[in-house]
């Protein structure tokens, strides 16, 4: 495997995506990850110079709303779905 | 000898945009409405939602941009910002990383010194705002609101070119009155729809590098941001002088304590992993658009106040007060069209309105009265239906409800009495009742006529005209 | 004839001529979906009674001549990744056990506003993260040729559903190549159209810039019917299209006379199953005697579309996915100490082992430091796979080769190697990154008596030519 994947990768990537993987986890993600950057790094053979980065396929621009008020109000319903909520808020562990 | 040292501050505003929707969704923006019932599955992050976005963000964001000098980006794109944080629904906020649609302008800004100096802009863009996070103390825990997620902010970076807290004040002070000319924001530091984050850092007299900075937030008032940029010049120097790094990082200013803390934690990695949001697509700005958003640009300051020079013929200190605010300025103009005299409505501007403001502790543009009440007011005072006392008393209820002047010195019966007979009788009656001050008078006290008038204003319960009071007293004396 | 062999489009005539209802054809697909799905599992959740209230009031309509589309009183199945109002929607994740939608996307509104009738929602791989529907948190959908074999993935519930009788047509999502690949093995009709040509609102993300939605069914005029449904404008979705050539079942001519149709040698190469590839050149020797022009071509970069394709779909599935936190819906973890804590154990204990393992690539790949070496080399890549397609098109009105290079697979075979796994996606993907329409159409079945499936790629806005070949085939 050309590409070494640290166990302080590992952990920095699990800090950035949340994740909270297991030691087994984590040399199973170590393999999984330089294998697939092994095979990713083929695309290093084509020469892009001069080749824009494409995002969107088609050349759709200017798509916009007008600024008029549409919505209702549907707390209840969006509330419905929540781990925990109280007072018409989503409840979270505290932040301060 | 001490080292000297030179502050360096660059500024990051970010300023709610006047829209009447959100950025990405048809939720309302309006203010104080009950936690989450402005809110959809756009602006909660729900699975399989999407954004459109507002074409007003887009008006507003290139017309601050030409108020600054901008050039406008004609092909720009919207990314995500990726972190984890409970008030931002999708753990990613869409902003603008790589093509902001506005940059490399510039403000003119007054020094100490009375010269004029340049703050550069290095871009502006588009992003949304986070909701709200509430702490509570019961639970132990916090409540998100997200009401204001999703409400269109513009974020404006002003390039490291301001050298002291007077200087920042008089860039966003400049900065504020643009947009709001523009009508693009109220730009309200207290209620945050405008925010300034401070990048400062320090470095030796004539050194030719950066020093490395901190930024600054949570600062929510002009005096704030004073303290807060003395407070972090003086860590940052203290730091310096005794042989210690400044390290690169986000610190909290606390304004009750008088100092800022890091923000820093290990789960704040500060990598966002930036790319471009595959769920909008590009914004070209064509001649055409910009054409037509450059025609609607209002008149700006500067040109106000040439043409209320020679329009209205009012001091210069006058207009120099009332074209600090758009809001101001509006309320002048529209009053003086409807009739009435610029130098009287400058009056009330400059005399009690301002009086009323500093009592108060209002901004301009918290005025509520409207122009036509005012324009009623001075128009009660000409026709003298009420005296000046009067109208003071009728303009303070204005100032905080809007009454109808003439509606409510009717309902209050607070019109001057032009009844010469009643006046004629009161004058009389103040006379039979003071005879030392009319003798006092006739003895050649000039002075003593004051008490005699304000004897017969008493008697008539303040609705007389003291002028013709007055006139009244000399003539039956 | 029974009426669960009838496809969608003849149900409706049935319906309409007043020989069976829409309520006799949804129980009759309630009582096979309690019959058989026991052993396939294809569906995760069955919406019973909603379906039986909606089949009475499409009836209704239908009765008072309010309703007459080719899909009136039709009972169907749509992906579990679709949003639907009121109904459990879960994309086969843990994380989503419990959330109810408060809004339907709006594809499933289009069909239900031509008469559908929603049976419930389909299993498929954990957030369409799959090729097998095994990496579902609901149990794997068994092959229902031989339920030792998978279905494919990950629309492998709606191909399932549809191959086996449990519904008249579905609803399936195609990232790369989740419609086409699992059509193929369980013999059925699958088509992903045009980005843009069906709106995107409701489904839930896995790689924004490269999901579509499109039909299962069981022929090509059934597909036709239902493209023809789903298809629309959205002001929703703004990478939604305005198209005026939608009507696509006037595409069902029997007619290839002159169609230019191009394989690519880089399509029947290595790694190709001999089955497979007989049945694909058999099928282009059909369309050749009906008077397609048949060539080999070379397409090129074809072996570099899987490496873009991973890089830009983990990239963007990393950032769609956040939103899964424990706070506003979905899993929570139960004990935790603190606000990251609490994220990092909802997620890990949330997500199954493929998802996890994109994100971590998809994060990586965006991290500072190997954005421009990986993800934007990516987006480059695939704007020269775009070119390559772009002159395929300038001679060819299609390009026809294989779905997958296997039919499908046994149960537990796959899992163990992703890289193998993502190997088998060779012939869909590049589809995907040029945002090309492409249909699925049965060709034949292996000595294991599996299906295999002939792929027609065409040019952006090219399904009416694509329908009217594969109906052409279909109808040989």
């Amino acid at each position: 495997m050309a590409n070494k994947i640290s166990d302080e990768t590992i952990e920095y990537v699990g800090i950035l995506a949340k994740l909270e993987l297991s030691d087994q986890e984590k040399e199973q993600a170590r393999r999984d990850m330089g294998r697939m950057l092994d095979y990713i790094d083929k695309l290093g053979e084509l020469d892009t110079t001069d080749v824009e980065p494409m995002s969107h396929v088609f050349p759709v621009q200017n798509v916009f709303r007008e600024d008029e008020v549409t919505n209702g109000e549907m707390r209840e319903q969006l509330l419905a779905n929540a781990p925990q909520e109280k007072d018409g808020m989503f409840m979270v562990p505290r932040t301060f | 000898m001490s080292r000297q040292y030179e502050t360096v501050i660059g500024l990051e505003v970010h300023v709610e945009l006047a829209t009447k929707t959100k950025i990405f969704c048809g939720c309302s923006t309006a203010f104080g409405a009950g936690p989450n019932t402005q809110t959809c599955p756009v602006c909660t992050g729900m699975p399989g939602s999407l954004p459109v976005l507002n074409k007003q963000v887009l008006e507003y964001a290139i017309a601050v941009g030409l108020a600054t000098g901008c050039d406008i980006t004609r092909y720009a794109k919207f990314d995500r910002k990726n972190y984890f944080y409970p008030d931002n629904p999708q753990n990613y906020q869409i902003s603008q990383l790589y093509l902001p649609i506005c940059r490399n302008g510039s403000v003119e800004i007054a020094t100490e010194e009375g010269g004029t100096k340049s703050v550069g802009i290095h871009e502006i863009h588009m992003e949304e705002d986070a909701g709200k996070l509430i702490h509570d103390a019961w639970e132990d825990c916090s409540l998100v609101d997200y009401n204001r997620s999703g409400v269109p902010l513009i974020e404006i970076v002003s390039e490291p070119d301001m050298r002291s807290a007077e200087e920042v004040i008089a860039y966003l002070e400049k900065l504020r009155l643009i947009i709001q000319y523009l009508g693009a924001s109220d730009c309200k530091l207290q209620e945050g729809s405008m925010r300034a984050d401070v990048n400062l850092s320090v470095r030796e007299l004539g050194a030719k590098e950066f020093g490395v900075r901190t930024e600054m937030k949570n600062l929510n008032s002009f005096k704030a941001i004073s303290r807060a940029i003395a407070g972090e010049r003086e860590r940052q120097i203290e730091l310096l002088a005794s042989g210690q790094r400044v390290v690169q990082e986000t610190r909290r200013w606390d304004d009750s304590k008088g100092e800022s803390y890091a923000m820093r934690s290990k789960e704040d990695a500060q990598d966002y992993r930036y790319f471009p949001d595959p769920d909008l697509v590009p914004i070209r700005v064509s001649d055409e658009m910009l054409a037509a958003i450059r025609d609607k640009q209002p008149e700006f300051r500067g040109e106000k106040m040439k043409r209320y020079k020679e329009a209205f013929g009012i001091p210069d200190y006058d207009i120099e007060i009332i074209t600090q605010s758009k809001h101001m300025a509006d309320i002048f103009e529209e009053t003086v069209s409807l009739g009435a005299e610029p130098k009287k409505v400058s009056n009330w501007l400059m005399g009690e309105t301002l009086r009323l403001m500093k009592e108060k502790e209002l901004d301009a543009e918290d005025l509520r009265f409207s122009p036509e009440h005012l324009a009623k007011l001075i128009g009660l005072v000409d026709a003298r239906a009420v005296n000046s006392s009067v109208a003071k008393e009728v303009f303070e209820v204005m100032f905080e409800e809007d009454v109808d002047p003439e509606q409510y010195v009717e309902q209050k019966g607070l019109k001057t009495v032009n009844d010469e007979g009643a006046l004629k009788k009161a004058v009389e009656e103040v006379i039979a009742a003071n005879p030392q001050s009319v003798a006092d008078y006739r003895g050649g006290k000039e002075k003593a006529i004051g008490f005699l008038v304000g004897q017969t204003m008493k008697a008539m319960k303040g609705k007389a005209d003291p002028g013709a009071v007055n006139r009244m007293l000399k003539e039956l004396l | 004839m029974r009426i669960t062999d009838m496809t969608a489009v003849s149900l409706a005539a049935a319906i309409r001529e007043g020989k069976t209802t829409a309520v006799e054809a949804t129980q009759a697909m309630l009582d096979r979906i309690e019959e058989e799905d026991k052993q396939l599992n294809c569906y995760v959740t069955v919406n019973k009674e909603g379906a039986l209230r909606q089949a009475a009031r499409v009836q209704e309509k239908i009765e008072k001549g309010e309703l007459s589309g080719p899909l009136a009183g039709v009972p169907m199945a749509v992906k579990d990744n679709l949003c639907t109002e009121g109904i459990l929607t879960t994309c086969a994740s843990r994380i989503l056990h419990n959330f109810v939608p408060t809004y339907t996307a709006e594809a499933v509104l289009r069909l239900q506003e031509a008469g559908a009738v929603i049976l419930g929602k389909t299993n498929m791989d954990e957030f369409a993260m799959g090729s097998t529907t095994e990496t579902s948190a609901y149990g794997v959908t068994r092959n229902p040729h031989n339920t030792d074999y998978v279905p494919g993935g990950s629309s492998g519930g709606s191909a399932a559903a549809v191959a086996a009788g449990e519904c008249f047509c579905a609803l399936g999502s195609d990232t790369g190549g989740s419609i086409r690949q699992p059509a193929s093995y369980c013999g059925v009709v699958g088509m992903k159209p045009t980005y843009g040509t069906v709106s995107r609102y409701g489904l839930i993300a896995y790689g924004s810039s490269l999901d579509q939605i499109g039909p299962l069914t069981k022929d090509v005029r059934d597909c036709a019917a239902v493209l023809e449904a789903i298809a629309s404008h959205d002001d929703k979705d703004s990478t939604s299209l305005d198209r005026q050539d939608t009507d696509f079942t006037k595409a069902l001519v029997e007619d290839v006379r002159g169609m230019r149709i191009g394989i690519p040698n880089d399509y029947l190469g290595a790694g190709l199953d001999e089955e497979v590839k007989d049945a694909i050149l058999q099928a282009a020797r059909v369309l050749e005697a009906q008077g397609a022009v048949v060539e080999r071509f070379d397409l090129s970069l074809v072996e570099y579309a899987i490496p873009a394709y991973y890089t830009i779909a983990a990239a963007e599935a990393s950032s769609n996915l956040e939103r899964y936190d424990g706070i506003k819906y979905g899993y929570r973890t139960k004990e935790y100490a603190g606000l990251h804590h609490m994220y990092k154990k909802s997620r890990s204990e949330g997500f199954g082992e493929e998802v996890k393992r994109r994100i971590m690539l998809g994060s990586f790949v965006l991290s500072s430091g190997y954005y421009d070496a990986y993800y934007l080399k990516a987006l480059r890549v695939k704007a020269l796979i775009k070119q390559a397609f772009d002159k395929a098109f300038m001679r060819y009105d299609m390009i026809l080769g294989p779905v997958a290079p296997t039919t499908a697979p046994k149960l537990g075979e796959s899992l163990a190697d992703p890289i193998k796994m993502y190997l088998g996606d060779i012939y869909t993907i590049a589809v995907n990154l040029a945002g090309l329409p492409a249909i699925s159409v049965p060709c034949g079945q292996d000595s294991k008596g599996l299906p295999i499936g002939m792929q027609l790629i065409g040019d952006c806005f090219q399904e009416k030519k694509l329908l009217q070949a594969a109906y052409t085939y279909e109808v040989q």
